[in-house]
C-alpha cells in the first residue's frame, strides 16, 4: 500500500491519521500535512507517543466514486476509512476548489460511516493559491466536522502560495502549524485512550436488548 | 436446504436493444419465470413489493396466488413484504388467506424498504423504519397466534377484541424471514422470535454478511431457540451463467455496466471479486455457492437474483435452465458433504 505508512510503536501509542486531498505528487496540501504531522509528534516535547498513518486520497479517487455508487468501500479505501474511524486524532488537509474543500476530500468524508469521527480531535487545514480563500476553514471545514461531531481544534491552518516563501525560520505559517499541533496534542493527551468500535458494533451497543427496542417503538 | 430465485420486479430498458418492456409484459414474465423455476426443479420463488416506478410488484399476494394456482410444488415467498408501510392487520389477513389457498406452500420475508418518499405516501416516516418494523411485527405475531387481540401502539389505530381472519392454516402461522442488509436490530428481531434471518448478500462484501449472520446466530441461541448453528439462515446471491466464462462476461457486461443499482461504478471484474456476484459457468457458480457456507455456516435457503437490469425474458429463462443444473449439482455436493 503506497499511501499507508504505519510507524511501529508501543501498545499505548495513540494513532494519528493524516488525510490529504492534494492532487499532485508534491502538492502543497501534502507538504502542509507533513509539517503538521511533524509538529504534532514534536509538540509538548514529544508528549504524544503516536504511530502515524498517512492517507493520500488521490490514489483512492476511483474507489471513492465506486463507493459513492455502490454504498460500500473495498480494498485500500476500506482500510483507509477504518484507519480514520479508529484514529485517536485526525489531521485533515484539503486544497481549496471553487471556494470550498475539494470534491475528493468531501467524497472521503461522505463515505465514512456516520459517527466514525464522533468525539475525535480533528485539526483542519487547507491550501490555496491566494489568501482570499482563508475563511474556507471556518465556512466549510468547521461545519463539516461539526456535523460529523468531531472535536475541531481551535486553530486551523491555512497556507496560501506566499506562505511557502520565508525560509526555514519562525515564519507565520510555522507559528500557526506549531500552535495548531500543540492544541491537537493537548486534546488527545487529555482524553483517556479508548478502544474505538466500528459502525456495526456501535449499532449493536446502541440497540440494547430487544425489550428496549419494543419499548422504544 | 432450499434453492430458489428472488426478484424486485423492476421495469428496466434492455440496454442492448433500447426496448423497455410494458408493465403487462413484466407481470406476465414474473409468472412465466416462476413456472420455469418449478420446471427446472427449484424450491422457492420470491416476489417483491414496491410502491413506486420503475417497479410493477406492488401487490405480492395477488401475484403469489396466481402463480400458486398455476404451479404444483414450488413454494411462494416475498423479497420483501414491507412491514413498515403495510398495515400489519392486512399482512395477517392477506398472507393467512394465501396460506389456505396454497395449502401452506408459502412463507414471507419482511423488509423495511429504503425509498424515502414511499413512507409519507403511507402516512409514515422513514426515520421510524426500525420502530415501525418492531411494532408492526409485534402486532402481526400476535394476530396470528391469539384469537382475540386488544392492542395499542404508536403507529396504527388501536384494536379491541379484534380477530384476524382467516385463522392460520391448522393453527400454524406462516414462517417468517426478516431481511436486512445492515441493521443488527432486524437480526436481533429475527433471533428474538426464533424466525429466519435473510441477508440479501448481493450489494455488499461477504465479510459484512458474515457479521450479520454470526450476530443473528449468537442471538438466536441467547434467546433460547436452539443452538447458534441451527438458526434459520437464508442468503441471496446474484449469478449470470453461460457455457463459458468469456461468454458469460460478454453477455452480462452491457447489463451490469448500466444497471440501476451499481452501474457506472466498479467494473464487472471488480464487483465480482468484492461481492458474491458470480458470472461464469455452472461449475463456477457451484463452486462459489459452496464457498458461502465457509462464512455463513450451514444455512437453509439460497435465493438467486437472475431477473433484473433489463435482461429479456428469453435470457432469464435460459438462465433458469443453467440454474436448474447448478442446483442439481449443489444438491449432490451437499448430499456428499452430509454423508
Amino acid at each position: 500500500m503506497s499511501h499507508l505508512h504505519p510507524v511501529p510503536s508501543g501498545p499505548s501509542a495513540r494513532h494519528l491519521v493524516v488525510v490529504s486531498a492534494g492532487l499532485s505528487e508534491q502538492s502543497s496540501s501534502t507538504l502542509l500535512a507533513g509539517m503538521l504531522t511533524e509538529a504534532a509528534v514534536a509538540a509538548h516535547d514529544g508528549a504524544l507517543e503516536a504511530r502515524t498513518t498517512h492517507v493520500e486520497l488521490r490514489p483512492l479517487a476511483h474507489a471513492l466514486t465506486d463507493a459513492l455508487l455502490t454504498g460500500f468501500a473495498s480494498g485500500e479505501l476500506a482500510e483507509a476509512l477504518a484507519a480514520v474511524a479508529g484514529a485517536d486524532a485526525v489531521i485533515a488537509v484539503t486544497p481549496v476548489h471553487s471556494a470550498s474543500y475539494s470534491a475528493l476530500f468531501k467524497a472521503f468524508f461522505d463515505v465514512l460511516d456516520a459517527g466514525a469521527l464522533e468525539g475525535t480531535p480533528v485539526l483542519v487545514a487547507a491550501t490555496a493559491g491566494t489568501a482570499r480563500h482563508s475563511l474556507v476553514l471556518d465556512h466549510a471545514l468547521r461545519p463539516l466536522f461539526g456535523y460529523l461531531r468531531a472535536l475541531v481544534v481551535p486553530t486551523g491552518v491555512f497556507a496560501a502560495s506566499e506562505d511557502w516563501a520565508g525560509g526555514s525560520g519562525e515564519t507565520a505559517l510555522r507559528q500557526r502549524v506549531t500552535r495548531a499541533a500543540e492544541q491537537l496534542v493537548a486534546l488527545v493527551t487529555a482524553r483517556p485512550r479508548e478502544e474505538r468500535l466500528d459502525a456495526f458494533d456501535r449499532d449493536v451497543a446502541a440497540m440494547g436488548s430487544f425489550e428496549d427496542l419494543l419499548r422504544r417503538s | 436446504m432450499e434453492f430458489g430465485i428472488f426478484s424486485v420486479g423492476d421495469v428496466t430498458t434492455d440496454p442492448t436493444t433500447g426496448r423497455t418492456p410494458t408493465e403487462h409484459e413484466r407481470i406476465r414474465a414474473q409468472v412465466a419465470i416462476a413456472k420455469k423455476a418449478e420446471e427446472v426443479g427449484l424450491d422457492v420463488v420470491a416476489v417483491g413489493q414496491h410502491h413506486n416506478p420503475p417497479f410493477v410488484a406492488s401487490s405480492p399476494t395477488t401475484t403469489m396466488a396466481y402463480i400458486g394456482a398455476q404451479t404444483e410444488r414450488i413454494k411462494l415467498s416475498t423479497s420483501t413484504t414491507l412491514i413498515t408501510t403495510t398495515d400489519p392487520v392486512r399482512i395477517a389477513e392477506d398472507y393467512a388467506t394465501l396460506q389456505h389457498l396454497l395449502d401452506g406452500r408459502m412463507d414471507l420475508m419482511l423488509g423495511r424498504g429504503n425509498t424515502g418518499p414511499v413512507y409519507p405516501w403511507f402516512g409514515k416516516d422513514i426515520r421510524d423504519g426500525i420502530p415501525l418494523a418492531v411494532e408492526n411485527y409485534a402486532l402481526l405475531h400476535r394476530l396470528w397466534r391469539e384469537e382475540e387481540v386488544d392492542w395499542e401502539g404508536r403507529f396504527r389505530t388501536p384494536l379491541q377484541g379484534f380477530t384476524s381472519t382467516p385463522r392460520p392454516l391448522d393453527g400454524r402461522p406462516p414462517f417468517v424471514w426478516h431481511g436486512s442488509i445492515r441493521s443488527p436490530e432486524i437480526a436481533e428481531q429475527a433471533a428474538y422470535y426464533g424466525d429466519g434471518f435473510f441477508h440479501n448478500h448481493i450489494f455488499w462484501p461477504a465479510s459484512h454478511t458474515k457479521r450479520m449472520v454470526d450476530f443473528y446466530r449468537q442471538r438466536f441461541e441467547h434467546h433460547g431457540h436452539g443452538r447458534a448453528e441451527d438458526a434459520v439462515v437464508g442468503l441471496g446471491g446474484q449469478v449470470y451463467i453461460a457455457e463459458t466464462r468469456e461468454q458469460a462476461f460478454r453477455e452480462f457486461r452491457p447489463y451490469f455496466d448500466v444497471a440501476p443499482v451499481y452501474g457506472h461504478g466498479p467494473s464487472l471484474e471488480e464487483f465480482s471479486s468484492a461481492t458474491p456476484l458470480t458470472v461464469g459457468t455452472v461449475d463456477d457458480v457451484v463452486e462459489r455457492t459452496l464457498g458461502f457456507r465457509e462464512y455463513a455456516g450451514d444455512y437453509q435457503r439460497q435465493l438467486f437474483l437472475v431477473d433484473h437490469a433489463g435482461l429479456p425474458l428469453p435470457t432469464v429463462l435460459r438462465q433458469l435452465d443453467h440454474l436448474g443444473e447448478v442446483v442439481r449439482r449443489l444438491r449432490t455436493e451437499l448430499g456428499q458433504v452430509a454423508a
